[in-house]
């Protein structure tokens, strides 16, 4: 026996065709949550209510404007609280989407360890960007739920679209902004997203104030931020104030962003990951 | 290592005096940050951003406000709050994430403290730093202020020392509590206390928007001290009520680094 063993030849793993693996990830994000709630808690829960309590509820006790300068809403506090709501889910977006990417990638390198198994970089990406999900969803759910007694919403049905567009909203930020951290060498990089995207996005993207205040330039470019398609989309929502021909434009802006961005997210991390 | 220990060398082996101690450190700075200087260009931007957006954009919801009998519009009333929260910010920033990262994972503190320097030379040179970065953004701030025809008083020179004065109560006040941190996830926790106060010290609305009991609460946290004196500043409205903002604050900055120096000294050399 001894000389003549045939060592077989290792053969290529079968990864399969498409991410059907994608959920085998569930129990470890459970588990990244399961260590990581608390911290959470203030940044998207706390904070922004804090941000209703003081822009809505104080400031908009000092603001005298009818309903027709504040895009149909009765009150500062009603017009306010679609725009903090999807400048939460930009934020939870983010927030997911860069540090901990980074991570996977160059620090505790989750992710190779994810790739020496049969997982695919497809299932890696989905996975994660299905966290972001979670996170913005429940983000979204329990702001919808505190702000339901201040009498924000027209209708349920209102309320839950607001939901449900957060969901597409994040999406649109989370891909887009994971495709950009896989490629980034080093964490020097998220500050320009933070502070030279995110802050200005937060501030003129229509959430505390109508774009037709801002200089007409500037309103045309602000009408392109993401954010204002979903801070537009949320408003329609919460006051009832649909327009069909606007609302397909905001879906169709996002849709497209969220699937560009999974597919150069996939690409991206591909081309650092696998060699 | 060799550019930093430049200066030393060329004391000749001399004791250095406590300025010469705390510039050595904030040497050390400038030079990490010079490879980093688009962190220094966009926190600047930070606030300005926030003047046009709130004071600009909402400024055009609400009617002007009357300050001390000066009806001033709405831009000019969030300008000095936005001065005073950012020289809070800015500090807190470089007094926490900056210190707890050199004290718990660079060790820096460490090394310096195995040469002759004591814990207070790098309770002054870190507080010093944060002092010296913020005053550039402040400045920078009264220009943009300026400008933009926000300014209404001479007074306004002041702003610039007394947003400084606001940074050295903060930086000292937070290295203080940094020494206690034990993880990242304690941030939270100032996440927790500057952000109420940005929110909620008059830096958006007048205090009247409070009932009385919250008033004088809100009245008592420095950052409101920070704020009010900012506005009586570039409005002209100067008083010797001024002064107990000033004493308050600097109070305050002194007390921080006094335990700064405490709590360094029995982490790092017992």
């Amino acid at each position: 026996m001894s000389g003549s063993t045939t060592v077989p030849a290792p053969q290529p793993l079968d990864r399969g065709s498409g991410p059907r693996m994608t959920w085998r990830l569930l129990d470890y994000w459970a588990t990244v949550y399961k260590r990581t709630w608390r911290g959470s808690i203030i940044n998207s829960f706390v904070s922004p209510i804090l941000y209703v309590v003081a822009m809505g509820v104080l400031l908009g006790g000092f603001v005298k404007a009818d309903p027709a300068k504040l895009d149909g809403a009765h009150s500062y506090l009603a017009f306010v609280v679609p725009g903090m709501l999807s400048a939460q889910t930009m934020q939870v977006a983010i927030g997911e989407t860069t540090y901990p990417v980074m991570g996977g990638i160059k620090w505790h390198k989750s992710y190779f360890a994810m790739l020496a198994t049969p997982l695919r970089v497809a299932d890696i990406v989905l996975a994660n960007l299905g966290f972001a999900i979670f996170r913005i969803g429940s983000s979204a759910a329990v702001f919808v739920l505190v702000m339901a007694p201040f009498g924000v919403f027209t209708s349920v049905p209102g309320a839950l679209a607001a939901f449900v567009i957060q969901l597409l909203l994040g999406l649109a930020f989370a891909a887009p902004i994971f495709a950009y951290s896989s490629v980034l060498k080093d964490e020097g990089g998220f500050s320009i997203i933070y502070r030279l995207l995110m802050i200005p996005l937060f501030l003129f993207s229509g959430a505390f104030f109508p774009l037709s205040n801002l200089p007409a330039p500037l309103e045309a470019i602000a009408v392109c931020s993401p954010l204002w398609q979903g801070v537009d989309l949320a408003r329609m929502a919460t006051l009832g104030t649909w327009h069909a021909g606007t609302a397909l434009v905001h879906i169709v802006y996002l849709v497209v962003l969220a699937a560009l961005g999974t597919w150069l997210a996939i690409r991206g991390l591909t081309r650092r990951m696998v060699k | 290592m060799a550019v930093i220990s430049a200066p030393l060398a060329r004391s000749n082996g001399r004791e250095l005096s406590r300025a010469g101690a705390t510039a050595v450190l904030v040497y050390r700075n400038y030079l990490v940050y010079r490879r980093g200087w688009i962190f220094f260009v966009t926190g600047f931007l930070e606030p300005v951003f926030y003047l046009l957006s709130i004071g600009i954009g909402v400024g055009k919801l609400i009617p002007s406000f009357d300050i001390g009998g000066q009806v001033v519009p709405y831009a000019d009333f969030v300008a000095p709050g936005m001065l005073a929260a950012s020289a809070m910010n800015g500090a807190v920033f470089d007094t926490t994430f900056n210190v707890f990262f050199r004290l718990k994972y660079q060790k820096l503190y460490d090394q310096i403290l195995a040469t002759p320097r004591t814990p207070a030379d790098v309770a002054r040179g870190e507080i010093s730093w944060a002092l010296l970065r913020g005053g550039i953004y402040s400045a920078a701030f009264l220009l943009v202020m300026t400008a933009l025809g926000m300014v209404h008083s001479w007074w306004a020179v002041l702003a610039l020392p007394a947003a400084l004065l606001i940074g050295f109560a903060f930086a000292g006040i937070c290295m203080a509590l940094t020494t206690w941190m034990t993880s990242w996830q304690d941030f939270e926790y100032i996440t927790l206390g500057t952000l109420p106060l940005f929110l909620f010290s008059a830096t958006f609305f007048p205090p009247s928007a409070f009932p009385t009991w919250l008033r004088w609460v809100v009245e008592c946290t420095p950052l409101y001290r920070g704020v009010v004196l900012c506005r009586e500043l570039t409005t002209g409205h100067v008083g010797w009520a001024s002064l107990i903002s000033v004493i308050y604050l600097a109070v305050l900055g002194l007390i921080g680094t006094r335990i700064v120096s405490r709590r360094l000294a029995s982490l790092l050399l017992t």
